[in-house]
């Protein structure tokens, strides 16, 4: 078995199977799995925002779907990995406290979801599988050797999508 | 206008925020105590712009479990305020304050939960007060909305609010004593504009 590397918030890495990445407490944020199966090359992006060109402060481009997923893939791709064969699973966006369900701002978890829907589907990533929404956090691991993205949550048992 | 950035604070602007974190805190402190009944001490509370990565290990990792209460602010400022506490912290409070209950669940139950919203109402409530005295602002919070849940996950919501104007979040920590040390934190999160606000009532821009 190899290392799992730790991906912050705001943050977004690669690696390299048998290595495996993971990020801990996911809450409205979502976690962007992707990796090229021949390769066996995968990354982990956590993003917090949907859109990076809302914002004025948008440096960390780690930071939003945007910015976050095409510089993931590109990452990637500078390892070696194809686009064509790319694909991807997703977790998090929850909505963590009732009364944030109220208004736009606040229910950025879901906004999130869309948001990196949208931006794999521009870039012709196909999106296997997805658990977002809902009002807990997750924490997820994801193994780029066979795609398997571990989703773990309080009280609950664990779940591989 | 100038551009508001969190990463451009001044030394001068945590000082401010960090005497209206002691004051407030002391405040907060007061209230638990008298609604504990029984003495609480307190530290200086720490004042500390954090970036968004280091957020997790200062409440002892991301999978910490906590409780998280957010109420929204409203007035003459508007934004949010969180209280986080460590959940086996919140349960021993929560049990002093309702006289040796004790629902037994990993979680809270309904009873620990209404009771440990009003624990935050109140030093919530108590912290704000400090910060509208000192502003001459009308400020008042709008009802709190809690969860249990990890670290991360809850910190999440104020790290977004933040991370719209920057990388860094804003946070005050508290460490108090009842019979055992308790961590405490407010993460006030004010809207771009009532930045500009609490500054200028405060005489620094």
């Amino acid at each position: 078995m190899g290392n799992i590397i730790t991906v912050g918030m705001a943050d977004l890495k690669t690696c390299k199977s048998p290595d495996g990445l993971i990020t801990l407490g996911l809450g409205s944020c979502i976690g962007i799995a992707i990796r090229d199966p021949k390769t066996g090359i995968g990354g982990l992006a956590h993003i917090m925002l949907p859109d990076s060109t809302a914002i004025r402060g948008n440096q960390n481009i780690a930071k939003f779907a945007d910015t976050g997923i095409v510089e993931l893939v590109r990452q990637m791709e500078r390892m070696g990995a194809l686009k064509a064969r790319m694909v991807a699973k997703i977790a998090g966006g929850a909505t963590m406290f009732q009364s944030m369900s109220k208004n736009d701002l606040m229910n950025v978890g879901e906004r999130n979801a869309v948001a990196c829907r949208a931006v794999l589907k521009g870039l012709n990533i196909p999106l296997l599988a997805a658990d977002t929404g809902a009002n807990y956090g997750r924490t997820v691991t994801f193994f780029p050797e066979t795609g398997d993205f571990h989703i773990r949550a309080v009280g609950r048992s664990e779940t591989i999508i | 206008m100038p551009e508001m950035s969190l990463e451009h604070v001044t030394n001068n602007y945590l000082d401010v925020l960090r005497e209206i974190g002691n004051i407030g805190a002391g405040n907060a402190m007061t209230a638990l105590s008298q609604m504990l009944q029984s003495k609480v001490d307190m530290q200086v509370p720490q004042v500390r712009l954090l970036e968004f990565s280091e957020v997790g290990a200062m409440v002892g990792g991301e999978e910490q479990l906590m409780v998280g209460v957010l109420l929204g602010v409203e007035g003459d400022i508007t934004g949010s305020i969180m209280f986080l506490v460590e959940l086996q912290a919140a349960k021993g409070l929560v049990k002093k304050m309702m006289m040796g209950y004790d629902s037994g669940q990993p979680g809270l139950d309904e009873m620990e939960t209404s009771a440990m919203m009003e624990l935050s109402n109140i030093i919530t409530g108590a912290y704000l007060n400090s910060l509208a005295t000192l502003t001459n602002l009308c400020i008042f919070p709008t009802p709190p909305s809690l969860t249990v849940d990890m670290a991360g996950a809850i910190l999440s919501v104020p790290a977004i609010m933040f991370g719209e104007l920057g990388d860094n979040i804003l946070m005050i920590q508290s460490r108090f004593f009842d019979e055992v040390e308790v961590d405490g934190y407010f993460i006030l999160i004010p809207n771009l504009p009532s930045y500009q606000k609490i500054l200028s009532a405060l005489g620094i821009v």
